[in-house]
């Protein structure tokens, strides 16, 4: 892949995202997507005092809002938008949604876009859900098991740890630290804490992957607003600037096995955009839906060197307290996964870091933040790679 | 090293029968062509034809270089697992009643990596030949296997599911009066089959071959006519729950066309053999074999039905033959809608002529009853659906899937000479 | 008239009485009974079959019934003299146009049991036949004649005893054929094998002499009898109806013979 003729990308100056709201999740709900995205829809309004009319832009990310897309829910929530998007990146689309509202709002195509996730979760639709994901997953994937992202996720995680120098007790370190910092956050749907020694004696899954690797899938959703720093002032709106965010899709294709995601491409001009090092970063928001993936985010956004994940995670602590403070909410493995507003987590929370909206889980003095998503396991990988960072009011 | 497999027990009279379920069996109408050539055996990938890049999944356009043209070739087995797993929870009912079940990828040595099943026997990061048949669902997958032969490897269990091993099953040959019947039961005993019951019409008509038949150890006379609705249900009734495997060797031929025939009599026979004895058999025998077909190591999985090539294209010579055939190929393409979601395989081998009375003035190359016996055994032992047998069989159906309008204008032209 | 109608008067009553016995010379049609088999160039001899058409199910729901096939010579059968080439151009030869009295008459029964079963290749002879009439009286002219070879206990492969070298059963040869025909004027002949010739048949001089000579002289043949060895020697009255077949040239039947019980 050539990157000599590609222009570079300019800033995202003078835009910011704001009022992160999530709908506690639910393990099962009745309600159907419409419901959930509609209360992110209606927080966002309560939490901005802001009505319909204030909000001339739409993105919205739903795997189960099925016949619908965001162009229903235009009407079905009264809303009149002059920008729309539907986001089908999965965990890649809270920070996708973030880049290209950005856009959205700098070129003046838009001044304030609502920017919400959610999925609710029948007893049967995860399932229903996985079966109707993608062609490629169809016809060579779902016939060999039907793992589902268990099985996907465990070769990548086998071929990583058959490569690399990382161990189940590395991995096993970040998901105490997640369900460590899910205790302060009252919404996790995993409210009682995990020990090394129970992630190591879990029940398998897919070897290697056992049980406290995997995500609940659940329902719930977030949202949060997209406009200029000028509006968020006029609004007494407290905000995180927007420095940098990059998406990428379907890179390295030619990996016999997915070992590291698109990241690796556009880390350097991603760093080079926010002037900022990964060292400066405060706290880091992964999509963990697996910890392979979140190792494959330490190094491909260059917080260590490619393979180093392992002595990474030995070397730092990652609660909201610890040396790398990482998913303070305590990430899909310990809140839960509500679908596509699994995608969206990571953002909300950095929002919520960086404006003073978290509260037993802050991290103190916390100033910049970056938040990496990842989605769309399509055959046998992930497809969907984009980053973000983002930075507080006085950083 | 694979366990080997056990006869087994007797069935629990109280317990109640496993109903088949099946793995995903929704596909792209592309990757039909995938399925298509696993049904034979074949493994064969997307190639285009303007840069030869070999792709994988199934897609309508080159992802190197964007052309459109991407045909179907054979590629090679080889390749290497790079990865694995044993999945222990599965979204699939099916398979979660299979736990644990073994995958991994392969880097094809033809390019593309790809998921497949992976045979007990594969060792991690080893050398894999990947073969592709359809699984119980009916559709094309892969799987790799331990390059080289292991001890009992037709016996594990993942494999197992994807053939129709006549080991420890009861097998049905429906007309052993032939030298093809009585090579077919010959081969089938010789094969591990616990029983193979051949069904003997009219025992009021002596036959040759008739004691050494009833010497092969394991073999059942049974009084069978497919002609004759009341014997074959009598037989179902008697045997129907416990007929593993089917295969039909009755056949009918005459040489003759229409025009040279006085009547329809011997028409009228050829079809009461030919089409509706399969009727009949798919009548009585059908249900009980789709009702089982997830019933244990002993499960019902195949269907086997013996068809001249000329079903495909009619040869005059043998016109009305043919066109009985050709009735009975579009029966079997029925049963296979019928039993799909089954698991029991229906399996169509095209042959050329065979060495017996009726062709006997027709010149070689020829297939010998036992030729033909051992074809379908090594057959199910594959697990394939669809076997072309014998130098003329192998050309017409080549020349069939050229272009079938060029071959009827080349088995209906002048005959020189 | 009236002496007449004292007759069927008479039958009637010794019929309800049951002086007369109603004796069944017909063997059930099943699909598995053997038919004359061929060599396999020529046209075979369908076998009997049945399809059901509904069975009180969906089908029909009241009522049972079925489509059954066979050929005009399969199961216990009437020959008629169309059937065989020589009678080809006989007229009222076919067994829609023979007239019915031919259908019931007096019936003679050679009991060549214990010969067949000393020969399976035994056959009838003018000689054997002259012996019987020293016995029996002659054969009156008009009578149906019955070879009883108890054959029809014979099943499975027994019944048409096939070898490499064809059938092995009892018949009549040519001689004993004319025998009845020339000189005693028979109706028609009836026997418990497959056929009315002999297994070998093919072999003798005219081949097949019973089919032959008596479709040639416009007589009807009978075969694939049972319950024989339940007739008497003469005295009873054979009742042989075949299905009115436009152009038939035979036709499965019941067979069914009157004895007289008191008869000594």
């Amino acid at each position: 892949m050539s990157q000599k003729h590609t222009r570079r990308r300019t800033s995202y100056d003078g835009i910011v995202v704001t009022v992160p709201v999530s709908v506690a999740y639910e393990r099962y709900s009745p309600e159907p997507a419409h419901w959930w995205l509609g209360r992110a829809l209606s927080k966002l309004g309560e939490s901005a005092d802001i009505g319909a009319g204030d909000i001339d832009g739409l993105c919205a990310s739903s795997f189960t809002l099925f016949p619908d897309t965001a162009v229903g829910l235009s009407q079905h929530f009264g809303l009149t938008p002059r920008w729309l998007d539907h986001i089908p990146t999965g965990g890649a689309s809270g920070v996708i949604a973030l880049r290209r509202a950005a856009r959205a709002v700098q070129s003046g195509d838009a001044n304030v876009v609502a920017c919400i996730a959610g999925d609710t979760n029948h007893v049967d639709s995860f399932r229903s859900m996985l079966t109707s994901f993608s062609r490629f997953s169809q016809d060579a994937s779902y016939p060999y098991g039907s793992g589902g992202p268990n099985g996907s996720f465990a070769l990548m995680t086998r071929d990583y740890m058959n490569t690399y120098d990382v161990t189940r007790e590395d991995f096993g370190k970040l998901c105490v630290a997640q369900r460590k910092n899910a205790l302060n956050f009252p919404t996790a749907l995993m409210k009682s804490p995990l020990s090394l020694e129970q992630y190591l004696d879990a029940r398998r899954i897919s070897d290697p992957i056992t049980l406290y690797d995997c995500v609940m899938p659940c329902a719930g959703a977030e949202g949060y607003l997209v406009m200029s720093e000028d509006r968020a002032r006029e609004l007494r709106l407290p905000f995180a600037r927007v420095l940098s965010t990059i998406e990428r899709h379907n890179a390295f294709p030619d990996d016999a096995v997915q070992i590291r995601g698109g990241w690796a491409l556009d880390k350097d001009e991603f760093w080079d955009m926010a002037g900022v090092a990964p060292c400066d970063i405060d706290l880091l928001q992964t999509y963990d839906d697996y910890p392979v993936v979140i190792a494959m985010q330490f190094e491909d956004l260059g917080f260590c060197e490619k393979g180093t994940a392992g002595e990474f995670i030995r070397a730092n602590t990652f609660t909201t307290d610890g040396s790398f403070p990482h998913n303070t909410s305590g990430g899909q493995l310990s809140v839960g996964q509500a679908g596509a507003a699994g995608g969206y987590l990571g953002i909300v929370e950095a929002i919520r870091q960086l404006t003073g909206g978290a509260a037993d889980n802050a991290v103190a003095g916390a100033k910049l933040a970056a938040v990496a998503g990842f989605g769309m396991i399509n055959f046998d990988r992930g497809l969907c790679s984009a980053a973000a960072i983002l930075a507080g009011e006085d950083a | 090293m694979t366990e080997p497999l056990k006869r087994p027990s007797k069935k629990n009279p109280q317990k109640r029968t496993v109903l088949p379920t099946l793995p995903p069996h929704a596909r792209s109408r592309k990757a039909l062509a995938f399925t298509a050539a696993a049904a034979e055996g074949v493994l064969k990938l997307q190639q285009c034809a303007a840069c030869t890049h070999i792709t994988y999944p199934p897609r309508e356009i080159c992802p190197k270089c964007w052309s459109m043209d991407l045909s179907w070739v054979p590629v090679s087995e080889g390749g290497e697992l790079v990865s694995e797993t044993t999945l222990r929870t599965s979204i699939n009912t099916h398979f979660r009643e299979r736990m644990p079940w073994r995958i991994g990828t392969v880097q094809l040595d033809a390019g593309p990596s790809v998921l497949a099943h992976v045979h007990g026997d594969v060792e991690a990061y080893s050398r894999v030949r990947v073969i592709a048949r359809t699984d119980k669902s009916g559709q094309g997958v892969m799987m790799a296997l331990p390059e080289k032969e292991t001890p009992n490897m037709a016996d594990d269990r993942q494999l197992r599911a994807l053939t129709c091993d006549p080991k420890f099953r009861r097998v049905l040959i429906t007309d052993g009066r032939t030298e093809l019947g009585q090579a077919m039961a010959r081969a089938l005993a010789d094969a591990g089959a616990s029983i193979v019951f051949v069904g003997i019409a009219e025992a009021w008509r002596p036959y040759a071959g008739s004691a050494e038949l009833a010497g092969i150890p394991g073999v059942e006379i049974m009084p069978l006519d497919i002609t004759d609705t009341i014997s074959v249900e009598e037989l179902a009734g008697e045997i129907g729950g416990k007929t593993d495997i089917l295969i039909n060797t009755a056949e009918y031929v005459r040489p003759g066309g229409a025009m040279e025939r006085d009547g329809v009599v011997t028409a009228r026979d050829e079809m009461e053999i030919n089409y509706f004895g399969l009727m009949r058999l798919i009548q009585a025998f059908g249900p009980g074999m789709k009702f089982r077909g997830a019933d244990g190591d002993n499960s019902a999985c195949a269907w086997v039905n013996l068809l001249s090539v000329y079903a495909l294209s009619n040869w005059a010579a043998f016109g009305t033959t043919s066109a009985s055939q050709a009735a009975a190929y579009s029966l079997s393409q029925c049963l296979r809608g019928e039993l799909a979601g089954s698991g029991v395989k229906v399996m169509n081998v095209l042959f050329g002529p065979l060495d017996e009375s009726w062709r006997q003035p027709l010149p070689p190359p020829k297939v010998t009853p036992k030729r033909l016996a051992r074809t379908v055994v090594e057959s199910l032992q594959q697990g394939l659906e669809n076997v072309t047998l014998g130098p003329v069989a192998e050309d017409v159906v080549r020349r069939f899937r050229e272009d079938p309008m060029v071959l009827e204008r080349e088995l209906t032209q002048i005959q020189l000479g | 008239m009236t002496t007449k109608k004292n007759i069927l008067s008479d039958i009637g009553q010794a019929l309800l009485s049951g002086e007369i016995d109603t004796i069944d010379l017909t063997h059930t049609l099943d699909p598995d009974f053997p038919v004359i088999v061929l060599p396999p160039e020529f046209g075979q001899c369908a076998r009997f079959r049945v399809e059901e058409v509904s069975r009180y199910d969906e089908r029909g729901p009241a009522w049972y019934w079925r489509n059954f096939s066979c050929g005009e010579h399969t199961g216990t059968h009437f020959d008629a003299p169309v059937h065989w080439i020589s009678g080809k151009d006989l007229p009222d030869a076919a067994v829609d146009s023979i007239p019915p009295d031919a259908f019931v008459g007096p019936v003679c029964v050679f009991d060549c049991s214990a010969e067949s079963q000393a020969d399976e290749d035994f056959l009838l002879t003018p000689n054997f036949i002259r012996k019987w009439e020293e016995s029996h009286g002659k054969i009156q002219a008009g009578s149906w004649v019955l070879m009883r070879t108890d054959w029809s206990k014979r099943s499975g492969a027994e019944y048409l005893n096939m070898r490499d070298d064809g059938a092995h059963t009892p018949g009549p040869d040519a001689d004993a054929m004319r025998y009845l025909i020339d000189k005693r004027d028979i109706r028609g002949f009836g026997t418990e094998t497959v056929g009315t010739d002999a297994g070998q048949a093919t072999h003798l001089s005219p081949p097949y002499p019973a089919h032959y000579l008596l479709h040639g002289a416009n007589r009807y043949g009978l075969q694939c009898l049972a319950n024989l060895d339940k007739l008497p020697a003469t005295g009873a009255i054979l009742v042989c109806p075949p299905l009115k077949i436009k152009h038939g040239s035979g036709s499965p039947l019941r067979v069914l013979a009157l004895v007289d019980r008191s008869a000594p």
